[in-house]
């Protein structure tokens, strides 16, 4: 056996490199060490752009590093690739299952790829699909099973046989949170009670501390490695809990705190705002009442992130976006329903959103949230029920609702081949604007997303964070009232989803009407009211404090957020069964 | 430590039965494999058998009789009879060429009044005006009219009246190969070259670079399979389903529209067997190298498809082409794979044209696999 026995990886001064099309070199891994024990599940932690990916595919043998050495299960992977695949399953983010073959013809093709017998595939199958709970949908396609189903039987395509190691980049990534708990409950399942090696790539900083071991990633470096104990010790005596002044939503003074260069980092939760402290004074805290509490892993990272990097700050509140109107709702839903064919996708929503408003729509996917967007945003019509937009009703004067609202859509809607300013200029001449008023909101725009400086960079080569920038730019440009947001965090990393709501803080500060969608239970907390939805059905809505009122109680944490969005789901789903 | 050898040769077939069934799986279930593999090849042979001709049949013409006597009516009878010309008779110069002007008639035979007395005087003089501004058909339509006229002197001739107008050498046409003069004969067999084209490179090219860009390879790449079982199971289905269009094709010209099949059907199968595997390898190697569906795929149509079709010598002539041109056909597998058809449909097994054609086509097929093979890598980057 070889010396490195006892590791499932060992790799040293892993370098890899990659040239954009522009030309510039761009360093994904630099110099990174990286031990992985046998028989336990290691998490790989970073965001995004981090070199998580490429570190994965290196050790699967999918790319040849520029230096180091690399040893996968005693073989060293630059040298011999396929003795590593032979012996290895892994789980590509977007994994490629073939989705004109249906869930058992899936499974076939990789059993046979892997040389299963076909009576050790009598007892492995009815296994899988217990595990999995797709024994129901065996003959239905791949490309017709939702999100989680799919992930879930990327998963099991992976272990028809048993894997000497398992690897699983970001397995979790755009799965609603009911999956994303079963897919963890069949990798801990894995780990602990079937002793199988995994390596695990993820964003969320919750999935992280459910491992034995994680390494912390971040521009191409590795930041730290060890228990998950070890990253959270970063924050000790650092992390309080600070109450808002009574009448004030917590993101108030969440963004205040946030904005402090002494503080690491300030998210809102059950109505307090949750800070971790730097090394130095923090003049916003002073004079204020904390309470310390114990740190958490996502607190020790930020303190880890932080320290490598200055964290993106965003600049204060947004101004200029300018509110008419009156004082009526912002938007008015009645007894809404949409039908596709026999297939009722919402049903009978009735909800209002008051102007100033953040207003979230929870829901895992399929729950309807994006076709009630799209009916709100006069771009699907409905079949039937009131519909009212900035005081417009939507069934008589879609155009001049639509003048009132701005929209960014969940996947990248503007020109890749036009520039920044192209884009811009073009957005704001399909909503008519002119002369003088268009110099001044393109300038408005690129100063206020900081875009000025890539302002001649073709939108296609923006890196992500600034495509949804440019994409709210262009929402924005001819001053609506209402803006929708369609699952703007989705894959989004914890940096990018902390900077995205610190902006829409200041935007509704200057009295925008901000509705969105997201599967991130924990930003309804960034929300003024939210209604959660499932099977396109309204389930519940009120504050976040109202909302969390449905969790139970659970002696470990206080309850959060999604604890009481799968308790209202769950006991949804149920109802019907105890009804037939 | 492991119990079964990934590498053996058991495992490798059944690796391999595994990607081939999974292919046939998606290309049944594909609606837009189905359209490029079975649809299309099945318009290409309705549309090139039957709506797309270059002959010139039922060419409508004037016929303007000034004469009424038997030699004028024998040659507006010659007119009337044939399937080339739709003939209408008219009572005047003016209204013909009314008619031509308003572009009802593509010519006009003016037959005059003083027609038989200049005939007998072995003068006899019959006026085509053709028009020209299809300049191709106007040709065609010249030749056949010709022909008619002369046709009917022949017969006068032959019942013993006396001729005029044809000097001491007598010209006799005769068409070898294609006597009927049937453009089918050498439209149907081309018809193969684009199927096989279409199939082998286009349809290849898109499936590949699909699995590219949905990112199916990279979870099929970590498991014991190997590059070459990658290759190898996308060329069999897409080889077999060339092959059933090459069938196809060949029932079409036999039972539909005649051809004749003069060399033998081995002989056929095997060197479109070789054609099929060149353009699966162009397929192959433009998808693995530009890894997008919408790339490739305009790769495939300008590099096979447009060629097969405009410079293979399918549809234009390769020797009336200038130089420069000419010599960018040799490159083009397409074309030996038509000479190879064309000698093989209407001449037969001509080994002097076979052999060097074929082993052109073996060399290239042996080059382009393996460049795919050597394209595809287990490599993401």
């Amino acid at each position: 056996m070889s010396p490195a026995a006892g590791q499932a990886i060992v790799g040293s001064d892993v370098c890899k490199q990659f040239k954009r099309e522009s030309g510039e070199t761009v360093v994904a891994l630099d110099h990174v060490a990286i031990t992985v024990r046998h028989g336990g599940l290691t998490a790989l932690v970073g965001p995004d752009g981090a070199g998580k990916t490429t570190l994965i595919r290196l050790i699967a043998g999918l790319m040849s590093a520029d230096a180091g050495t690399l040893d996968v299960l005693g073989i060293d992977v630059g040298k011999d690739p396929q003795a590593v695949q032979d012996r290895v399953s892994y789980m590509p983010q977007k994994f490629g299952l073939y989705e004109d073959l249906s869930v058992q013809e899936n499974l076939d093709l990789y059993a046979d790829l892997h040389g299963v017998p076909t009576a050790e595939r009598r007892t492995v199958y009815p296994r899988l699909m217990e595990m999995t709970d797709l024994g129901p949908f065996t003959k239905r396609l791949a490309g017709r099973l939702s999100g989680g189903m799919k992930q879930k039987l990327g998963l099991a395509c992976t272990l028809v046989r048993s894997p000497d190691l398992l690897l699983l980049d970001e397995p979790t990534v755009g799965v609603d949170p009911l999956s994303r708990r079963e897919l963890w409950e069949i990798i801990l399942h894995l780990v602990n009670d079937e002793g199988l090696s995994v390596l695990i790539s993820t964003s969320y900083l919750d999935e992280a501390e459910r491992c034995h071991e994680v390494v912390v990633m971040h521009d191409g470096k590795v930041l730290a490695a060890g228990p998950p104990a070890t990253v959270t010790a970063m924050a000790r005596d650092r992390t309080f809990v600070v109450a808002p002044p009574a009448g004030t939503p917590a993101r108030i003074l969440q963004a205040r705190l946030l904005d402090d260069p002494g503080i690491v980092d300030a998210v809102p939760e059950a109505g307090h705002v949750r800070v971790v402290r730097g090394g130095g004074s923090a003049a916003e805290l002073r004079g204020i009442e904390t309470r310390a509490v114990r740190p958490r892993f996502e607190d020790g990272f930020m303190v880890l992130i932080n320290r490598a990097a200055e964290a993106h700050r965003v600049p204060a509140a947004a101004e200029g976006a300018a509110v008419k109107g009156d004082g009526g709702p912002a938007v008015e839903v009645r007894d809404l329903v949409r039908k596709f064919g026999p297939f009722t996708a919402v049903d009978h929503l009735t909800f209002e959103v008051r102007r100033g408003e953040i207003f979230g729509l929870l829901g895992p996917n399929g729950a309807g949230k994006t076709t009630t967007f799209r009916m709100l945003c006069g771009l699907l019509p409905a079949t039937s029920g009131t519909l009212r937009v900035a005081g417009v009703d939507l069934h008589h004067a879609r155009a001049s609702a639509r003048q009132r609202i701005g929209y960014v859509a969940q996947k990248f809607s503007l020109y890749g081949q036009l520039t920044v300013t192209e884009n811009l200029e073009f957005f704001g001449g399909a909503y008519g604007l002119g002369g003088r008023r268009k110099a001044e909101r393109l300038a408005w725009s690129l100063d206020q997303f900081e875009l000025g400086d890539l302002a001649r960079l073709p939108a296609g080569q923006l890196p992500g964070g600034y495509k949804q920038r440019l994409a709210m730019a262009a929402a924005l440009l001819h001053e609506p009232e209402t803006l929708f947001l369609d699952e703007p965090t989705s894959g989004a990393d914890p940096l990018a989803r902390r900077e995205f709501w610190r902006r829409i803080t200041a935007l509704a500060q200057t009295g925008v009407t901000v509705i969105v969608t997201t599967h991130f239970m924990e930003e309804a907390e960034y929300c003024d009211r939210v209604v959660i939805l499932d099977a396109g059905e309204l389930l519940a809505q009120g504050t976040p404090a109202e909302i969390r009122r449905h969790a139970p109680e659970r002696a470990d944490h206080e309850p959060t957020m999604e604890d009481a969005f799968i308790a209202i789901v769950e006991e949804a789903r149920r109802r019907p069964a105890e009804a037939a | 430590m492991t119990d079964r050898a990934p590498d053996g040769h058991s495992n490798k077939l059944q690796r391999l039965r595994a990607l081939i069934v999974k292919e046939s799986r998606q290309v049944m279930r594909d609606p837009s494999s189905i359209a490029l593999g079975i649809v299309m090849p099945v318009m290409l042979i309705v549309l090139f058998g039957y709506a797309l001709s270059l002959d010139v049949r039922n060419a409508p013409v004037a016929l303007v009789l000034g004469d009424t006597s038997a030699e004028a009516q024998e040659i507006a009878a010659g007119f009337r009879l044939s399937p080339y010309f739709d003939a209408r008779t008219m009572t005047s110069m003016v209204e013909a060429e009314q008619a031509m002007v308003a572009g009802e008639v593509n010519g006009i035979v003016h037959i005059r009044g003083d027609f038989a007395a200049e005939a007998a005087r072995g003068q006899g003089q019959v006026q085509v005006v053709l028009h020209g501004t299809d300049a191709n058909t106007a040709r065609i339509i010249q030749s056949y009219a010709l022909g008619a006229i002369s046709k009917a002197a022949e017969r006068r001739a032959a019942e013993g009246y006396p001729v005029g107008g044809t000097g001491p050498v007598v010209v006799q046409a005769r068409t070898w190969f294609n006597e009927a003069n049937d453009s089918h004969h050498f439209l149907v067999p081309g018809l193969i070259v684009l199927v096989m084209t279409l199939i082998g490179a286009f349809l290849t090219a898109l499936v590949m670079a699909r699995e590219w860009e949905r990112g199916t390879l990279e979870a099929i790449f970590v498991t014991p399979v190997r590059a070459d079982e990658i290759v190898l199971g996308k060329t069999i289905p897409y080889f077999v389903m060339g092959m059933i269009g090459l069938a196809l094709c060949v029932v079409a010209a036999q039972f539909l529209f005649h051809v004749p099949l003069r060399g033998s059907l081995v002989v056929l199968t095997a060197v479109s067997s070789l054609y099929l595997i060149v353009a699966l390898g162009i397929g192959l190697v433009a998808s693995s190298v530009t890894k997008s569906q919408f790339v490739a795929s305009q790769i495939a149509l300008l590099a096979t498809f447009l060629p097969a079709m405009l410079l293979s010598g399918f549809l234009f002539d390769l020797r009336s082409m200038p130089i420069a041109v000419q010599v960018i056909t040799y490159v083009l597998p397409a074309r030996y794979f038509v000479a190879l058809l064309q000698t093989i449909f209407l001449a037969g097994d001509i080994w002097r044209v076979i052999l060097p054609n074929a082993a052109v086509l073996a060399f290239m097929a042996a080059l382009l696999m393996g460049l795919a093979l050597a394209a595809t890598r287990k490599k993401l980057a």
